[in-house]
């Protein structure tokens, strides 16, 4: 982003008369491929009332005009490799039954519609809270006789990001109460538990400091609707999950593993912070 | 060898004579610089695209040496002069003898 969002009423005033008077930039509004305008902010869902937050920000706002640019065009998107593997995927046969994701689920830009926007939910038939990866699985291991993807992997994330697509400019909508309800209060409550040698929850940099800056790092909400990312650092799509590894680490504490029950309510948690931004499909971020 | 190479190409449909068109190339590679050692210790063997080049109507419009220092996915935008319809020819050189290409025509009016 161009300038840093600035809090509250007073600058909200400054920031519009700023906006009027310079043209639109980079930095603004994220429209892809020329036509398809993403809404990177909305008001703060009602369960957030007491942290101070009112109105939530992609992820994409934060990062440099260059990135940002990165996202802009589907060509210029790193991230479009995956889905194209994972396209191939769905429509590879696997498995005992021989059966591909297009044999059951047929065109995956209608059955798959608004799925990634709902996801972490509750399997009724399992019984859990189920991430679009712990979905994809037991696809594959129940439906398909063939084996599960490792989680935190290039293919698993390549499939998320294909099906991601198919909500690209959904707005997310994770619900929160019913069954699903015990599995996000761990989230939260995991959510504003300081780990590791520097004693750091997530709500200490993304609620509290989103917006400053750690070091050169122009620290984000945290917010998942950007998933799955390819990051530029490291060359690979990124799932939701393989980022809490490494921002659990990054506070100096021995993580949860990547497919662990804990980083599944905190999907959810986080999931939820973003109800109301715009699924990306697959987004850049350094 | 490299797995999932896919070149992919974007070049304007049409255009007027004497534009000059922009054209965005990316080819998924892995690029392995030669210079990494895996878990055990072995120097993993470099993999690369070496060579990338452009022709129009038999032309060549760029030839670009390619090193190992260059990442995964190499990238390369560049702009060309049309004065007449045809057809553009990219090819890309792999390290272990493959040659990837795609071509893409384009009407000048």
């Amino acid at each position: 982003m161009t300038r840093k969002i600035l809090k509250g009423a007073i600058s909200a005033l400054a920031l519009a008369m700023v906006a009027g008077a310079a043209s639109a930039e980079v930095g603004d509004t994220l429209q892809i491929n020329g036509e398809l305008d993403i809404a990177v902010e909305a008001p703060a869902p009602a369960h957030m009332a007491d942290t101070g937050i009112t109105t939530i920000y992609s992820g994409w706002v934060f990062r440099d005009p260059d990135t940002q640019a990165m996202q802009m065009d589907d060509f210029d998107n790193p991230g479009m490799l995956y889905v194209d593997q994972g396209a191939e995927t769905w429509a590879t046969p696997a498995g005992t039954s021989n059966k591909s994701c297009a044999d059951c689920h047929g065109d995956a830009s209608e059955s798959m519609a608004g799925l990634r926007a709902d996801y972490p939910k509750w399997n009724e038939g399992a019984g859990e809270v189920r991430t679009l990866q712990m979905q994809i699985n037991a696809c594959r291991t129940e439906q398909q006789g063939a084996e599960a993807f490792n989680y935190g992997k290039a293919q698993i994330n390549a499939m998320e990001a294909f099906i991601s697509m198919q909500s690209r400019g959904l707005p997310v909508n994770v619900a929160i109460d019913g069954p699903v309800q015990a599995t996000w209060e761990q989230g939260k409550e995991l959510y504003y538990t300081r780990f590791g040698q520097l004693e750091l929850s997530c709500a200490n940099c993304h609620e509290q400091n989103y917006d400053n800056y750690i070091r050169s790092d122009h620290m984000s909400q945290g917010q998942t609707n950007g998933f799955p990312v390819y990051r530029l650092k490291d060359t690979v799509l990124t799932s939701a999950a393989g980022r809490f590894v490494g921002c659990v680490r990054d506070t100096r504490a021995e993580t949860f593993k990547v497919d662990s029950p804990e980083f599944v309510a905190l999907e959810l948690y986080v999931a939820s912070r973003g109800n109301g931004l715009m699924v990306e499909g697959v987004s850049v971020r350094h | 060898m490299a797995d999932n190479v896919t070149p992919r190409v974007r070049v304007p449909k049409d255009a007027t004579a004497g534009e000059s068109i922009l054209i965005k190339t990316l080819i998924s590679h892995i690029m392995e610089s030669g210079q990494r050692k895996d878990a055990d210790g072995n120097l993993i063997p470099r993999s690369i695209i070496n060579r990338f080049t452009a022709d129009f109507n038999g032309e060549n419009v760029i030839d670009v040496t390619m090193e190992p220092a260059i990442s995964t996915n190499p990238y390369f935008e560049f702009q060309s002069l049309v004065n007449e319809s045809g057809t553009f020819t990219f090819t890309w050189f792999d390290d272990d003898g493959s040659v990837y290409t795609d071509t893409k025509d384009i009407a000048v009016a």
